[in-house]
């Protein structure tokens, strides 16, 4: 576990005959003290949502505002999940205290996988491909065309989406989802930016051993480069695959329609749905969770390679 | 691995030059690198270039997507000018920035500082970034539920220690620092892992040195902390600045920009007008105005907080 051996903690680790110790070490370390107060208040104003949310996903409806402050479900009950996957009739919802209109999260939940799973797999593999031309092939340009493409980063997104929008629907894609799918599925800068920084790390001289075996660059870049740095692929995969998870804005403009309608735009249409005098609030909070475990899971199974992942080291 | 025997036919001749070392010059990867490059540059092309010039175009232009835009020359800049809600919007939106940004920037660098002092724990670290990887969609309507008026926790824990329920959303005074406070609650750990990154990149002995000429903690974290922190601090508050301005989504599944406008900030009024309204030319000028700020913002921190020159060095 934590051996508190940080940088201040240096000081004051035991060192029996040593100069430095201070006459004061026998003292409450209130500091100390203080520090964790604060750290577990801000864990807990962390967590606690997380837990509210399954909370209200497994109460009953009608029980929630009689039992506002308790800490376990009101009145345990699966139905706000039935209601949300569209397995209540609707006498049976609103006798619930559900909302008349028929949702199913279902569907919802597929689409969201094909898009966040088809623009994972186009937006890593080419930035990958072009974070490894501006790495290591050597081209006239190619500083400049990299700078162009970062600008990008600048750019806010509506002011792209608007003229994306009229493409789209020029284009007759407009609620299918190469809709969807397409503006982030051959790059982001930021994905080429991040890969680049790892390919520039990859010694030069393994690459060249394999050219002058006779490989060509393909081969180099599919047998010797992605193996090497699988890892940052790997999370460089999933947090792409979160943040399109995550989408909002442009699915909101693209993909309206029932068929293709994602996770997050369905909690919009489910939350201006509800009724204003008793909402469908164990539903939305289930339908929120069906919208947040995925995410949770693949943060928990993957969490420590994205904490660590964290950081300006590209830049400076 | 790829084993390919040397005899086995050097592949194409062209690559001879390659085999000597790389400041030999060889004639280049032109060739290679085209390929390599072709989807990204389809993507770049098509979804970000192209865009970004129409987008200019459209904003020169009275556009309705029905009919095709008709130039009209700076009519809509003139217009925004004289539009009290592009500066209610700019208002609100800029008042949204101030306290997100400030709220988050003082509670991320002290629970960085704190990671730092108290816990390796990867754990910890893990619990405080998981909120940024949860859709803002989520994140606002637990927060929405959390905050009721009737049975919200938070009003019920209020209405025990004796002060009356809020509405959280519903009263046009709260209504924008609740949700800036919902965003610094999603982005705090995540910014905190970015300061704690800086962190670590000031040496230990530092500290040492410091304490054994008996600098305080408080000192300690003014004198040799912050100051090394700051070209790391410059760019977290670039990258968190420009994402602050672009607030649409926690907006958008709560409020829709009430209680009478309070909330409605410049993403949400161009969605408004581009999508509800059919008014493409003005949303576009709205927007390059929002691109040119964020642009001079970007500059002035950068200036500012001098990020190019390290104390370090």
């Amino acid at each position: 576990m934590s051996t508190t051996t940080t940088t201040s903690g240096a000081a004051t680790a035991d060192a029996p005959h040593g100069p430095s110790v201070r006459p004061e070490r026998r003292r409450i370390p209130w500091g100390r003290i203080g520090g964790w107060i604060c750290l577990v208040v801000i864990l807990l104003i962390t967590i606690f949502p997380f837990y509210w949310m399954l909370r209200t996903a497994l109460s009953d409806n009608r029980a929630l505002a009689l039992e506002a402050d308790s800490l376990l479900p009101a009145e345990f009950t699966l139905d706000a999940f039935r209601r949300v996957f569209g397995l209540t009739t609707l006498e049976e919802s609103l006798a619930q205290g559900g909302a008349g209109g028929r949702i199913n999260f279902w569907l919802y939940l597929r689409n969201s996988v094909i898009v966040a799973a088809s623009i994972t797999i186009g937006q890593v593999l080419f930035s990958a491909m072009a974070a490894y031309a501006f790495a290591r092939l050597r081209w006239p340009g190619r500083n400049i065309v990299f700078a162009l493409f970062l600008s990008a980063l600048m750019v806010p997104g509506i002011f792209t989406a608007i003229p994306n929008f009229v493409l789209v629907k020029e284009l007759g894609l407009l609620n299918t989802f190469p809709g969807l799918i397409l503006p982030t599925f051959f790059m982001t800068p930021f994905a080429i930016f991040f890969l680049r920084q790892f390919f520039l790390g990859i010694p030069r001289e393994v690459e060249e051993a394999a050219l002058i075996d006779g490989a060509g660059r393909a081969r180099v870049f599919l047998r010797i480069v992605l193996p090497m740095t699988a890892a940052p692929i790997t999370t460089l995969a999933v947090l792409t695959y979160i943040t399109a998870w995550n989408e909002y804005f442009w699915p909101l403009l693209v993909g309206q329609s029932d068929d293709v309608r994602v996770l997050t735009v369905a909690l919009g249409i489910f939350r201006s749905q509800t009724p204003q005098g008793s909402p469908d609030w164990s539903g939305l909070m289930a339908a929120t969770l069906v919208a947040a475990l995925p995410i949770v899971l693949l943060f928990v199974a993957l969490g420590r390679r994205i904490v660590s992942s964290i950081g300006f080291s590209g830049i400076k | 691995m790829a084993v390919v025997t040397p005899p086995a036919l050097p592949a194409p001749g062209v690559r001879a030059p390659q085999r000597l070392r790389p400041s030999g010059r060889p004639r280049g990867d032109l060739r290679a690198a085209m390929v390599f490059l072709l989807p990204a540059t389809i993507g770049f092309v098509v979804f970000y270039l192209v865009p970004a010039v129409r987008g200019a175009w459209f904003s020169l232009t009275d556009y309705s997507v029905l009919a095709p835009p008709q130039f009209v020359g700076l009519d809509n800049y003139r217009r925004l000018v004289e539009d009290p809600l592009f500066w209610n919007a700019m208002g609100v939106t800029g008042y949204y920035v101030v306290i997100n940004i400030v709220v988050q920037t003082v509670v991320a660098v002290g629970l960085a500082v704190l990671l730092q002092r108290m816990t390796r724990s990867i754990l910890v670290r893990g619990a405080a970034l998981l909120p940024y990887f949860v859709a803002n969609v989520v994140v606002a309507l637990v927060w929405f539920f959390m905050l009721d008026y009737q049975i919200g926790i938070v009003n019920v824990l209020l209405g025990k220690v004796g002060i009356d329920p809020q509405a959280f959303f519903g009263d046009p005074a709260l209504a924008l620092p609740t949700i800036a406070l919902i965003n610094v609650w999603r982005h705090m750990g995540y910014t905190a892992l970015l300061v704690f990154a800086g962190l670590q990149t000031i040496p230990p002995q530092v500290y040492e040195a410091a304490s054994l000429d008996g600098a305080s903690a408080w000192r300690q974290f003014r004198s040799i902390t912050l100051p090394l922190l700051r070209p790391v601090l410059a760019l977290v508050l670039v990258v968190t600045v420009t994402g602050s301005f672009q607030i649409f989504d926690t907006v958008a599944v709560t409020t829709g920009g009430g209680p009478v406008d309070a909330t409605r900030v410049i993403y949400l009024y161009i969605y408004d007008l581009a999508f509800a309204q059919l008014d493409f030319g003005y949303a576009s000028a709205l927007s390059v105005v929002l691109f040119a700020v964020l642009l001079i913002v970007a500059l002035v921190q950068l200036r500012l907080l001098r990020a190019g020159e390290s104390d370090n060095s």
